[in-house]
């Protein structure tokens, strides 16, 4: 037998990759080439610690697996001396040991138990950053496939379904659909043609969950189609993904390829007579197109302008046949549920909510990156313990869950636990998963301004409500923010808000109003501010606010006059600078640059 | 067996597959819209005909939801009222609102709703789409700054002429109408989009300053183009037609072609023919019918007494019906005696 | 248009193609060209009008040619707070152009991103395939530079 060789894994996500990781494999292959030494060097997907990247595990066989993080170029060659080739880990380089892999080292913490840890409950990301997406025998070794042999053999399709209505899923896609009951309808639909699609269309700015899942395990979004499309009677199935993920579509063909290779795919699944294929279908970068009846238009070669509903896509969807509709999570979940059953699942989460939901903290937090907790733990938990606060000693200010559907909660509702129910009582939404922290430098009417704009330049303008009236509540917030806010100008946000609430024709239109309604409801202070006093609280609305030197403690430096692009600052060497409100844009090019935070904003 | 339910408390049925707006329209119950055209798919798009539908949590489009058993639907309450509202407000901030000089003023159904809803003022102002005017064709003109977005013209274009000419192009705010690359038009002209354009985004170039309501006399004729014999409805003001729509409860159902449309010119033509012309030496004179007809039928027995019937030969034409055909070719074989006849619209 | 045979034939069985065709064509071209819409169209028998309407729906198709180098500032939500906005002013300041245009020289354009989906490295821009995480506007304009005038981006 083979002796075993020691393992180099490096953490080859989009994230990863942006922080160099590709530049670090190459110089570990090249290192560990040079030092003559015969190491097994693989790359896996992002574990979610987006913070930490480039991030680089080693495994001595017969020891723990040891993580490092923030891997630079000599981080790596120091690592590759010490640890891989005398199995001493580098401890300055270290985040935590895995010890299921062996023996322990000393003095290093270990992974489960770390704060970022030891809250969340790892069910759909389980396999990603552990297995090579690019490999269906990793899959396979972690009981990949095993669900879709069950449900198959078994030949019943209903039998799915119920396990499924049992554990209580809800669609992870934002509007929480109970899944199961989304399969029955379809399954009694009674059509020649059926079809089952994966919404990989992940919108939402700020959220990567779906991107993470399609990178980082592939198969488990396959053998989650395989399942839905045997349960409710659908022979073809669709991926529809966001060109902006080209690694997430890369991995999944490989996959698709794999799966074919191996008879999961293909017109007679495990010689069962079950035919089921999969076509990956790019979206072409329109947000609405995560909307259902959207996203089928876009499918079928069209504008993506939604239908309106009724009827449902589960009795007439694509080319106008019984389709069920899954995002990305929901369908990760399902081949787990089949495993291990529909009370294992239940078991995690809240009464109404059940299971693990995987999030994107991002924003102003020291850990970002993707995380999955079990249904009901707090907003707080989430924030403080797992993402381990705000950085820079800032004030933490809101937490913007929903993306642009959602809305902005306050210090106040921290203690809220996160679940759907919870999260729609305090004024916003679980939605797909995205969580944006922000601090006291943020400025909310800016944050209701911004998703304003999104939403009205993503707007299809199909409907009035939607197509004119974002654009109406966008140019109200610009004026507010420009100071040139009128009385009256709150109440006319919220009015023409609910008229779109209830008129428009898609969830785009619906929720379109959602940050402006929580802002104001939590944040209204500020939106006085600007209207009355024409002062921007977090200083950050560029025509409210006044950059000026601090004479006292300007060293004259002149880094603030050669960064100025309008030469707006004056003065000489080794004494205070001056500027020239007139010619000043107020672009912060000074207060970026400054050394001595001599530059005031406010 | 229909379906069962109840708008506005009024108990009504219709078959199954119907939407509540067509129902309604059925028991002459009046539900606003902008986007709907009975002809054409519905589209859901302008959100006026929005209802209260018991056990819905949000007003539903009445143009797009198939009635159910038992449904219990609402047209007039309270909240669709001011939603209605809103959305014309919205229209009207994104609306050059030029009434005064607009072709359409008097016939516009965004102006009819501005002037049932009381809208002198408007809530919402901001930016306004504006275009260049495009198209040197002498039959459509395009105002595209008065366009309301209601989809009426693509789908005319698409569904009933089968042609596709104009589609929406961009997104939201900046969502228009136009042919492939903002180019100028360049179909048939049929001009079916002008005739369900509910603004004066579209209209007839030769209609321009021709009158809109006021002194505006409607005749009904049929249209002497072809044999299809569609029924043209004549806006005549004087003795002049100002422009030609067609009724949707004709046998043409109200769709015409661009010569029916805008080829009325000859009318009043000066080389109009109005009596009958006789050569006589060298000259064309003015005869009586009868003096024509006698002169024809004189030297059509001439020729066939000289040469025979085989030397006539008698070619009909596709503006005349089915039956003037039909006598024309009995004329030919019985009366003259010849089998030389023929057709132009058979080539 | 004969170049375009294969990306027909590719599509000429599956319904629902103008999406996928048009694709094809912007990887092609790095644009929407009007004479190759209006040959498909005659090939396939669907509107010009149509392709049109679905080239300018979606973000991703270019109706005219794009620079050398395209530079993407994503403005998703992260990105947002992260202080994303102030480096897109500071990169059109820098190539004196706003978002959506070409530099005069053809090297640069600037387009905004909605989400790449790497919201954990924020602020994030693109150039071309490659892709800078925790940026400020100063590393920013540094990288730019190094796509100025050369070839690569230095990254070997």
């Amino acid at each position: 037998m083979e002796k075993a060789k020691t393992e180099i894994i490096v953490g080859m996500g989009t994230c990863g990759i942006t922080a160099g990781a590709a530049d670090i494999y190459a110089l570990a292959a090249e290192s560990a080439k040079t030092k003559g030494l015969d190491v097994r060097l693989s790359s896996t997907s992002c574990i979610g610690m987006c913070h930490s990247e480039v991030l680089v595990d080693v495994v001595t066989p017969g020891f723990a697996r040891v993580t490092y993080g923030n891997v630079t170029k000599e981080a790596i060659e120091e690592i590759i001396s010490s640890h891989v080739a005398a199995n001493v880990p580098v401890a300055k380089y270290v985040i935590a040991q895995m010890p299921s892999y062996g023996k322990t080292y000393d003095d290093i913490p270990i992974f489960g138990q770390m704060p970022y840890m030891n809250k969340q409950e790892r069910v759909v990301l389980s396999n990603c950053g552990f297995i090579d997406p690019l490999s269906i025998e990793d899959y396979i070794s972690k009981g990949g496939y095993e669900a879709v042999k069950k449900v198959i053999g078994g030949g019943d399709p209903k039998a799915a379904i119920e396990i499924i209505k049992a554990s209580g899923l809800r669609g992870r896609g934002g509007a929480g659909f109970p899944t199961g009951l989304k399969w029955e309808f379809c399954n009694k639909a009674v059509s020649d043609k059926k079809y089952i699609i994966c919404n990989a269309d992940e919108g939402d700015p700020g959220a990567f969950m779906d991107r993470s899942v399609l990178e980082g395990d592939p198969h488990a979004i396959i053998e989650g189609m395989l399942i839905a499309g045997f349960s409710i009677g659908a022979s073809y199935g669709y991926v529809y993904c966001r060109a902006e993920y080209p690694l997430a579509i890369s991995n999944l063909k490989v996959a698709i390829k794999e799966a074919h290779e191996r008879n999961f795919l293909g017109d007679n699944v495990l010689n069962s007579g079950f035919k089921f294929n999969i076509k990956i279908k790019e979206g072409a970068g329109a947000f609405v197109c995560g909307e259902e009846t959207a996203l089928i238009a876009s499918i079928e070669g069209l504008r993506g302008m939604p239908r309106a509903k009724p009827p449902f896509p589960a009795q007439k969807g694509l080319w106008g046949k019984p389709t069920v509709i899954n995002n990305v999570e929901t369908l990760a979940n399902i081949p787990r549920i089949i495993v291990k059953g529909a009370d294992w699942f239940s078991s995690f989460g809240t009464e109404k909510s059940k299971g693990t939901k995987v999030f994107a903290l991002a924003g102003k937090i020291n850990r970002g990156g993707l995380i999955e907790i079990p249904m009901g733990i707090t907003l707080r938990e989430i924030i403080y313990d797992i993402g381990g606060g705000i950085p820079n000693d800032r004030a933490f200010k809101a937490v913007q869950t929903g993306g642009p559907s959602g809305g902005c909660l306050t210090a106040a509702m921290l203690d809220t636990p996160v679940d759907y129910e919870s999260i729609a009582k305090a004024g916003s939404i679980v939605g797909s998963g995205g969580m944006i922290v922000m601090d006291e430098d943020d400025c909310m009417v800016n944050i209701a301004k911004y998703f304003l704009e999104f939403t009205q330049s993503e707007s299809c303008g199909k409907c009035t409500p939607c197509r004119i009236g974002t654009k109406r509540l966008y140019e109200i917030l610009e004026r507010i923010t420009e100071g040139k806010g009128r009385k009256g100008d709150l109440e006319l946000l919220e009015e023409l808000s609910e008229d779109i609430r209830l008129a428009s024709l898609c969830g785009l239109g619906q929720t379109a109003p959602n940050p402006i309604l929580s802002t104001l409801r939590n944040f209204r202070d500020e939106y006085v501010a600007h209207i009355e006093e024409k002062r921007c609280p977090a200083a950050v609305c560029k025509p409210l606010i006044t950059f000026t030197i601090i004479e006292k403690s300007c060293t004259g430096c002149m880094a603030c006059a050669r960064a100025c692009p309008t030469s707006a600052i004056t003065g000489e060497r080794k004494k205070p600078h001056f500027i020239t409100s007139e010619k000043c844009i107020k672009c912060g090019s000074c207060f970026d640059v400054c050394k001595f935070k001599s530059v005031l904003k406010k | 067996m229909g379906i069962k339910l109840t708008i506005d408390g009024k108990e009504v049925e219709a078959k199954n597959g119907a939407t509540i707006l067509q129902t309604a329209r059925d028991y002459g119950i009046y539900i606003p819209t902008l986007c709907d055209n009975p002809a054409l798919e519905p589209y859901g798009g302008c959100r006026l005909c929005l209802v209260e539908v018991e056990g819905m949590p949000k007003p539903t489009t009445s143009c797009t939801t198939p009635i159910t058993e038992g449904m219990k639907v609402k047209t007039v309450t309270p909240q669709v009222e001011r939603l209605r509202k809103t959305v014309i407000e919205l229209l009207l901030s994104d609306h050059p609102n030029d009434c005064m000089t607009c072709e359409r003023a008097g016939d516009c159904k965004l102006q009819e709703f501005a002037y049932f809803y009381g809208l002198r003022s408007n809530r919402f102002y901001g930016k306004r789409r504006q275009y260049t005017k495009q198209d040197g064709n002498p039959f459509l003109e395009r105002n595209m700054d008065k366009c309301i977005l209601c989809g009426q013209c693509v789908r005319v274009c698409n569904e009933v002429q089968g042609v596709g000419a104009i589609d929406i192009a961009y997104r939201g705010f900046d969502a228009k109408v136009c042919p492939s690359f903002e180019n100028d038009l360049n179909c048939e002209f049929c001009g079916q989009c002008v005739s369900v354009c509910p603004t004066g985004a579209l209209t007839g170039r030769i209609w321009s300053k021709k009158g809109r309501t006021i002194g505006i006399k409607e005749v009904e004729t049929t249209c002497s183009y072809c044999g299809c014999g569609c029924q043209l409805n004549l806006h005549v003001r004087g003795n002049e037609i100002a422009r030609v729509s067609s009724k949707p409860d004709n046998h043409n159902e109200g769709w015409l072609c661009v010569k029916g449309r805008f080829g009325y010119e000859f009318i009043t033509s000066p080389d109009r023919l109005t009596t009958p012309l006789i050569k006589r030496d060298g000259k064309f004179t003015e005869a009586t019918w009868d003096e024509a007809i006698s002169y024809v039928a004189e030297r059509f027995k001439k020729i066939i007494a000289d040469n025979g019937p085989d030397a006539m030969a008698g070619l009909s034409s596709a503006r005349c019906t089915n039956e003037e055909n039909f006598l024309f070719q009995k004329f030919m074989r019985a009366v003259v005696g010849t089998n030389n006849v023929d057709h132009c619209a058979r080539l | 248009m004969e170049g375009l045979d294969d990306i027909l034939a590719k599509y000429y069985q599956s319904e629902g193609s103008i999406v996928s065709i048009l694709q094809d064509m912007e990887v092609r071209y790095g644009y929407i060209p009007e004479e190759a819409v209006a040959w498909v169209s005659e090939q396939t028998g669907l509107s010009a009008s149509r392709f049109y309407g679905v080239a300018t729906f979606y973000g991703q198709f270019h109706l005219v040619k794009p620079g050398k180098h395209v530079v993407k500032i994503c403005r998703g939500t992260a990105c947002h707070v992260k202080g994303s906005e102030k480096i897109s002013d500071d990169i059109q300041t820098m190539l004196n152009v706003g978002v959506g245009q070409t530099t005069p020289d053809g090297n640069f354009t600037v387009e905004h991103v909605a989400c790449v989906g790497a919201c954990a490295r924020a602020p994030i821009f693109i150039v071309d395939k490659d892709v800078y995480g925790k940026i400020t506007p100063q590393k920013a304009k540094k990288t730019l530079e190094q796509y100025m005038g050369g070839e690569g981006n230095g990254k070997g």
